[in-house]
């Protein structure tokens, strides 16, 4: 049994089925993100004034990926145009890039994620803030990545003696605005505390505040359709390519419907790179 | 010449290898197969949510009495901390069976009887298509739901309980319920709404696709049967209305598992102690987020019964349905509408008066393309040669408690009125008007009515007819109580049925009369299920000694889904259709026949030598 | 089926879909290197202080929808596409709309209703 226009358009709407299906699941995910950036700009604009961070991240890895995915998105259509002019191995090279920037993309923001959990705010018990990334080496109180608060009201977690210290590479922000605001290039120093002078300390997760808490969300959440996207870009490039031999209109729809996923991915970190790093 | 490759025979003719069973129906792509898996599960899960608010009527009407024969077994499926020895429900357990009805009721049996079921047995067929554009997607759909099902059922049975913060799931609450217990009954509710909101996603594009792309040749758009346009709204309603649900899901599964703050306030303190969080959340965000897909949620709980109940009256009429191109607007404009009207249901939370006067505003326009259906569903009897049989006794019960529903909700959607009626009983009165007499209703009447195309035999007519009348009185002995004990103030989702807000002496309050309408309201529950024993036995006794019928076309439709053999093979129509015609040409003046189905040839054409076959 | 070419034909590709698709080509490399110089430009304008920080959000936002038209216009050929498509991206986007406006319109400070 074959579903009519499942190939070839139909007449009146001159859309194959799978055009229209994308189509509307991309609808569906502008509601999706368009929600998150609705409950970004809500959170946002009733934080106090002055206490939205800025700069918390780092611009130039955020616009290496901003580039790498423009990159992709080339890449893709170059893909599909080189199918449509019947150059299969011109369609591999170009389908390989995007698959191989999809994996860059990734890393550089496990890179990211990882820099974030490594990066510490303890709040000593004289009131002074320290600042910084946590050196593992010369640390000796036990410290898990997700199971933070590490200190709460000057209480140590099972395990941890008093006598521990923790080392950061980092700064003394003089004030909560100045901790928001980090001039971009700051002096960072060797800080050493022991562990019974910290009242709270805790790493720069989801939990940390409502901005940790949209960013995590938001590039999590695009991260896992770059993960989806890669993969059916990849089936379709690799243990699927013999379709094209099959069915050669079949598979450059395929291709073409993978693709608007693809830019549709690459739309929303349009919007998510200035929002999130720069603003 | 290379041989043919036998590694996708998705796109070469198939073989007619005859599927085994786990193929044909467990991991079946058919959608008359997944039709059916969406009916049955959809119907367990109705029954369920039936019983959990049958035992919470019990505590209502006695509270701190123990549950006769099922709060035993309660207490040794769910243990002491839920149910006591005696069989007294906790409060907490009174909130997780109240949080898991609503739940359940909608997004496990209501939606998915609706839209799963009826409408992919029956869409296809309508606009005689061979199968939805996407059935694998179709499979994965149902395959969805069935996890999200599991997921709220296993929520009972964990350390601390069912979500049990209403089905709304307000934050905090949602998030502070079960104190320190993680994962936890909200957990599982959240993700379980996730797998739910994706079965929907996913049937949402399919049927939208299928609607637009596979009508037979000639099926325009206003030739479609209205049970297609109301699928095509419902689906669009599912479309963009779940996504920023599963936007406000995530955010409170974080909240939940992740100790961010995206719906808790600054300087929360539960139970005397500050929460260690971050806060800079807001509340509101959560209500927004959620009402955003709740209130086009009610539509689709109610447009794909209008379509059903819109079958059955053309077709026991024996005349068109009066009209039908107003009916296709009107679903229109309600589709339209039904996103900007949300915030109704957040009255109380402190709005401004002209957003709410906004709000007020297209609430009350979407009043009016409902009264135009109803009405024009009503003229559509005027006139018609009517016949009384199960399925229309159920399309016109619908009717008048559409009405009773629709009309009872001017009060709450009028601000004013709203601040005295929110949160009370009157609202849970108004919308299992339209829910229980109302959807329920439709669902049962599509089911006797297209029960012979399924199975090829007729439900026993007799029982039909005792289902409807004990069914009719008993729904609204359960729910007619409601409204006055909403007007008289009582809150929703007491546990105690309004006991501590009792009057006593001189202290006002719920007087006694009122907090005995509880007895009254549990006595038509049990009632009223135990009126559903006789549909139950017929549904299953009539698969095999139900009267066989004697055409394909029992009823002497004028719809395609009566064109094909009982039951229709894969792929549906056995030749390639046209369609000639609107759907419900009934009585046309000047035919033989009082019905001419919409793929009838206009001329059957002479036979010549040239042409000896009829085609 | 008779409308797939036999399994063992490529596809036959017409010299007009070659000219076609060359013009395409030309088109996709540019839109690339608007959109490498529309991100330098982002990243630069950021870091100019404006006086009001919503001078900032409203260039970058205006950057960034220039950007994303192009990747929608012209990689997903939204630009020739049909009204179909329209319609439903028409309807996102003002329920998109709605959802946003409204919610900030209904916690708008001077909106809120405070009891004292």
């Amino acid at each position: 049994m074959e579903i009519p226009y499942a190939v070839k358009a139909r007449p009146d709407t001159g859309l194959y089925n799978a055009k229209v299906g994308i189509w509307l699941f991309l609808a569906s995910e502008v509601m999706l993100f368009g929600a998150l950036f609705c409950s970004y700009i809500l959170l946002r604009v009733n934080a106090p004034e002055g206490m939205w961070p800025h700069h918390w991240l780092n611009i130039w890895l955020g616009m290496t990926n901003t580039i790498v995915l423009i990159l992709s998105s080339v890449t893709v259509v170059m893909g599909w145009a080189s199918l449509k002019m019947g150059q299969f191995n011109r369609y591999k090279f170009y389908q390989g890039i995007t698959i191989l920037c999809a994996l860059i993309f990734l890393g550089i923001k496990s890179f990211e994620y990882h820099d974030k959990f490594i990066h510490y705010k303890v709040t000593l018990k004289d009131g002074r803030v320290a600042d910084g990334h946590l050196q593992p080496a010369e640390t000796t109180l036990p410290v898990a990545w997700h199971l933070q608060p590490v200190i709460v009201d000057g209480n140590l977690a099972k395990g941890a003696k008093p006598t521990d210290k923790v080392v950061l590479e980092g700064w003394w922000p003089k004030d909560e605005v100045a901790l928001m605001n980090p001039p971009l290039e700051h002096k960072t120093e060797n800080i050493e505390i022991p562990a019974s002078q910290i009242k709270t300390m805790e790493n720069y997760g989801p939990w940390h505040n409502t901005y940790t808490a949209i960013y995590f969300v938001l590039t999590g959440l695009h991260a896992l359709h770059v993960i989806a996207g890669c993969i059916v870009i990849f089936a379709i490039w690799g243990p699927l390519a013999k379709v094209w031999e099959q069915d050669p209109e079949r598979y450059i729809n395929r291709v073409e419907v993978s693709g608007l996923f693809w830019h549709f991915v690459d739309l929303v970190w349009i919007f998510l790179f200035p929002v999130l790093y720069l603003l | 010449m290379q041989p043919t490759s036998h590694a996708d025979t998705h796109i070469q003719a198939s073989h007619h290898e005859e599927p085994g069973f786990w193929q044909k129906y467990i991991f079946s792509t058919d959608h008359k197969i997944i039709g059916v898996q969406y009916g049955i599960t959809g119907l367990m899960f109705l029954f369920f949510g039936l019983c959990l608010m049958s035992v919470m009527r019990w505590q209502l009407a006695n509270p701190g009495q123990g549950v006769p024969i099922i709060g035993n077994l309660l207490f040794h499926m769910l243990g002491e901390s839920m149910v006591s020895k005696t069989g007294v429900i906790s409060p907490d357990l009174y909130n997780s069976f109240g949080a898991m009805h609503g739940t359940i009721m909608v997004f496990l049996a209501i939606v998915p009887l609706a839209f799963g079921a009826f409408g992919n047995f029956v869409t296809p067929l309508q606009i005689g298509a061979p199968d939805m554009t996407f059935p694998r997607v179709n499979m994965v759909s149902y395959q969805f739901y069935f996890m999200g099902g599991v997921l709220m059922l296993a929520s009972f049975f964990i350390p601390g309980g069912a979500a049990k913060s209403g089905w709304t799931s307000y934050s905090p609450l949602a998030t502070i319920a079960d104190g320190n217990i993680r994962p936890n009954g909200q957990t599982f509710w959240i993700i379980g709404m996730v797998c739910l909101i994706s079965s929907s996603l996913l049937g949402a594009v399919n049927f939208i696709t299928t609607i637009i792309q596979l009508r037979a040749k000639g099926l325009s758009w206003m030739r479609m049967p209205f049970f297609v346009w109301a699928q095509f709204v419902t689906a669009f309603l599912l479309l963009l209305a779940f996504p920023p649900l599963e936007a406000a899901a995530v955010l409170q599964l974080a909240d939940n598992l992740l100790r961010t703050s995206f719906f808790l306030p600054t300087g929360l303190v539960v139970s005397g102690q500050p929460m260690q969080i971050s806060g800079g959340g807001s509340p509101l965000l959560w209500q927004h987020l959620f009402w955003f897909l709740a209130h086009p949620e009610v539509y689709v709980l109610i447009l794909p019964g209008m379509g059903i109940v819109t079958e059955i009256i053309a077709n026991n009429t024996r005349k068109p349905i009066w009209g039908y191109r107003s009916m296709v607007y009107s679903i229109l404009t309600i589709g339209f509408l039904s996103f900007i009207v949300w915030a109704h249901h957040m009255y109380l939370t402190g709005m401004g008066v002209r957003i709410a006067t906004f709000f007020q505003t297209t609430t009350m326009m979407i009043s009016i393309p409902s009264v135009v259906i109803l009405t024009a569903l009503f003229i559509s009897l005027w006139g018609g040669s009517i016949r009384i049989n199960t399925p229309m006794l159920f399309a016109l019960g619908f009717l008048p408690m559409f009405g009773i529903g629709g009309l009872t909700g001017l009060p709450l959607g009028f601000n004013a009125s709203d601040i005295y009626l929110h949160d009370t009983y009157y609202v849970i009165a108004h919308f299992h008007y339209i829910v229980a007499p109302g959807t329920i209703f439709a669902l049962f009447a599509g089911i006797y009515y297209w029960y012979p195309k399924i199975t090829g035999r007729m439900m026993n007519e007799f029982w039909g007819k005792v289902h409807f009348a004990l069914s009719f009185i008993f729904m609204n002995l359960t729910f007619m109580p409601m409204f006055i004990q909403g007007f008289a103030g009582m809150s929703r989702r007491l546990y105690d049925g309004g006991q501590t807000y009792a009057s006593s002496g001189d202290v006002m309050g719920l007087s006694p009369d009122i907090i005995g309408l509880n007895t009254n309201i549990a006595h038509a529950v049990w009632a009223l299920g135990l009126s559903q024993i006789p549909f139950i036995i017929n549904f299953f006794w009539s698969i095999n000694w139900g009267k066989k019928i004697t055409s394909d076309n029992p009823w002497d439709s004028t719809t395609l889904e009566w064109q094909t053999p009982t039951p229709p093979p894969h792929g549906n129509f056995v030749k390639p259709l046209e369609v000639f015609r609107g759907p419900y040409e009934y009585s046309v003046p000047g035919k033989a026949s009082d019905f001419t189905p919409q793929n009838e040839p206009e001329h059957p054409e002479p036979l010549t030598r040239g042409n000896p076959v009829r085609s | 089926m008779s409308d797939h070419p036999s399994p063992t034909q490529t596809l036959p590709v017409d010299p007009h879909t070659v000219e076609e698709m060359r013009h395409h080509i030309r088109r996709y490399l540019i839109v690339g290197v608007a959109l490498a110089i529309g991100t330098a430009l982002t990243v630069w304008a950021s870091l100019i202080n404006f006086g009001s920080r919503e001078i900032n959000v409203v260039v970058a936002l205006v950057i960034a929808s220039a950007k994303g038209f192009l990747v929608a216009g012209f990689f997903m050929h939204l630009i020739s596409e049909k009204k179909m498509i329209y319609a439903v991206l028409g309807f996102t986007a003002f329920f998109f709309a709605g959802l946003l406006f409204l919610t900030l319109w209904s916690m708008a400070h001077d909106n809120l209703i405070h009891i004292r």
